[in-house]
């Protein structure tokens, strides 16, 4: 094989697919066909962006994280206290919330480095409950359990209001997922995403080649935790609140049931997560409104059980199922 | 302020009897099970059915709550946890949520979603106190009682685990599964019991801690935190550990909540990150262990 063909084949998953570019007209038509769903095209945006930013923590740095909640609520509360005490306009309490979840991100990123998926899983979640505690402790600024209310958002870019139809809510939602997931297909597809895959499937191998394991594993989770904030601050922009359930645990779970749904490891995972899991919950709890959850674990179970990298290979669903993957 | 001392070590102790169980699956088959409280919420409302709807005696629910825990768990381990043991961390995480999930939205569609009581009986409602001014130790006959079985647990499972056959196949089964096996040890059925104590364990501490704890549906996910941090901080390689990190849990948690009741679980949350940031495989887990 020439080098030709072989920088051609290494760089063919970065190059845009026909069918991806189908999808995004797809999703852009969205809000304009079904404007009456658009605050439930909102939150699945909102669902997506966050849980392609736990993709980049989970499935290509392979940190298994049960507290992803607590860069959301960052983010959230961040936008929310911006918007209500220093200046309105959305842009820039997003960029806020961005960099609030970053800065989070990055101060807690040494505590995740060392130790087992345990401890990992411990201190991610650990990290999320402190957060929580703190929220609800100081309550004259978070608004506590009540939660954070009179937040009041300028109009986006100065001439679109926010309406109560949620209209330009779903589009400004969107918009943002579209730039953040460019923004991640660039970095899982540069040297340094590809880096990363490498490590999370073999860290010890990654670390003998020279690479610095712990400096990527911090780089990612910083990357993820901003994203999340960003997230978090759309969240908090389009509903005008921002409230302890930001940071409460089951969103961290939700997400990851989303992010799982979808397929752990492609930015696609989380949008079609995302997609699957808002359609299931509206489904579900429409048919069995306090018992929904039992379906969802149930589904999980067996998910799990007949291997989650099955789901989206439906040609492995018969049969015994390759195990050399 | 020795009151508070006593306090929180039955609290602790409460811990250890529940978490006993998750320590050792997790370090028997390295297996992350978020569903243990599930069990323990199961020896709960066995409890609470028992007491209430066919009259059994206090006392007589509290080994029929073990028995109708360990044989949910032998089954479940039979037929769901075992093909589950060599998936990644992560399989195994959201399994054992999507258990959780199950189990809370079946209890509460059973048992209904509100908070249960029992009524303990007249001979646990008891207190004595010792002593004068701040040196004041008042201790609550039930709170007693929960010590008293927990330090026999502790005692009896240890001299099992150091004295017998089964012991020293489970410690070797725990430190190495596969030259274990290849001693010809059934490592398969150790694992098979020690998953049905555990779960046993943890309806038994779920039974005795209705009255301490509280119990409703949502039982399993209040109280996983607890769990996982006397597991990741104890260490999974002896009872010592979890029993220690038991301890110093319960009892920083009711002083926390007594002193500074705002902060709710704050303490604890921010020792358990100190701690783990200090010792990474817990207190006191042997070094270059799993």
């Amino acid at each position: 094989m020439s080098s030709g063909d072989l920088s051609k084949r290494l760089l063919a998953p970065s190059r845009w697919r026909a069918w991806e570019i189908a999808l995004w007209v797809l999703i852009w038509a969205m809000p304009f066909a079904m404007p009456q769903y658009a605050a439930l095209i909102n939150e699945i945006a909102i669902l997506a962006l966050f849980a392609i930013s736990l993709d980049i923590v989970l499935g290509y740095a392979g940190i298994v994280s049960l507290g992803h909640a607590a860069f959301f609520g960052a983010g959230a509360y961040g936008a929310a206290l911006f918007a209500k005490h220093v200046m309105p306009d959305p842009l820039v309490g997003l960029l806020v919330g961005t960099v609030l979840g970053a800065v989070l991100g990055a101060l807690t990123s040494p505590m995740i480095v060392r130790g087992t998926d345990l401890t990992r899983l411990m201190v991610t979640m650990g990290i999320a409950l402190v957060l929580l505690e703190l929220a609800n402790k100081f309550d004259n600024i978070t608004g506590g359990a009540d939660g954070l209310q009179g937040v009041v958002m300028g109009p986006l870019l100065g001439t679109f209001e926010f309406d109560l139809a949620a209209r330009t809510a779903s589009f400004y939602s969107l918009a943002v997922l579209f730039i953040v997931f460019l923004l991640l297909r660039r970095l899982v597809h540069s040297p340094f995403g590809v880096s990363l895959q490498a490590l999370r499937d073999n860290r010890l191998r990654l670390a003998s080649v020279g690479m610095s394991v712990n400096r990527r594993l911090a780089v990612a989770y910083t990357v993820g935790a901003a994203f999340a904030g960003t997230a978090g601050a759309l969240l908090a922009q389009t509903t005008g609140f921002a409230s302890l359930d930001v940071l409460e645990f089951h969103r961290s779970a939700d997400v990851m049931l989303a992010l799982v749904i979808g397929g752990v490891g492609w930015l696609w995972g989380g949008i079609a997560g995302a997609i699957a899991f808002k359609v299931l919950h509206d489904v579900l709890s429409a048919f069995t409104p306090q018992y929904w959850t039992f379906w969802i674990g149930l589904f999980l179970v067996v998910l799990m059980l007949v291997g989650r990298e099955r789901l989206l290979r439906p040609w492995t669903w018969f049969g015994r199922g390759d195990r050399n993957d | 302020m020795l009151t508070l001392l006593f306090d929180g070590i039955a609290y602790g102790m409460l811990l250890f009897v529940l978490s006993l169980g998750l320590a050792v699956t997790m370090g028997l088959m390295n297996f992350i099970n978020l569903a243990h409280g599930a069990f323990a919420m199961a020896g709960g409302y066995v409890l609470v059915v028992l007491m209430q709807r066919a009259g059994w005696p206090f006392l007589a629910c509290l080994p029929a709550a073990f028995i109708v825990c360990a044989l949910i768990g032998a089954l479940l381990e039979r037929t769901l946890y075992r093909p589950m043991y060599g998936k990644p961390h992560l399989d195994q995480v959201l399994f054992s949520i999507g258990l959780t999930f199950m189990a809370v939205a079946a209890v509460d569609y059973v048992m209904g979603s509100s908070q249960v009581n029992v009524q303990t009986p007249e001979w646990l409602r008891g207190r004595f106190e010792f002593g004068s001014g701040a040196l004041t130790l008042g201790m609550g006959a039930y709170r007693l009682f929960i010590v008293a079985i927990c330090v026999a647990l502790a005692l009896g499972l240890q001299a099992i685990l150091s004295g017998t056959r089964f012991g020293s196949r489970l410690r070797a089964a725990v430190d190495d599964p596969r030259v274990a096996a290849g001693l010809g040890i059934p490592v398969n059925r150790v694992f098979l019991l020690t998953f049905a104590f555990g779960s046993g364990l943890a309806g038994l501490g779920g039974a005795l801690g209705v009255d301490i704890l509280g119990l409703d549906p949502s039982f399993p996910f209040k109280f996983m935190v607890y769990f996982l941090i006397v597991c990741a901080v104890g260490g999974t390689s002896s009872i010592t550990g979890p029993l220690v990190a038991a301890l110093v849990l319960g009892i920083a948690d009711v002083f926390g909540k007594y002193y500074v009741p705002k902060l709710g679980g704050f303490i604890v949350y921010v020792l358990m990150i100190a701690i783990l940031l200090w010792r990474p495989q817990g207190l006191f887990s042997r070094e270059g262990g799993k």
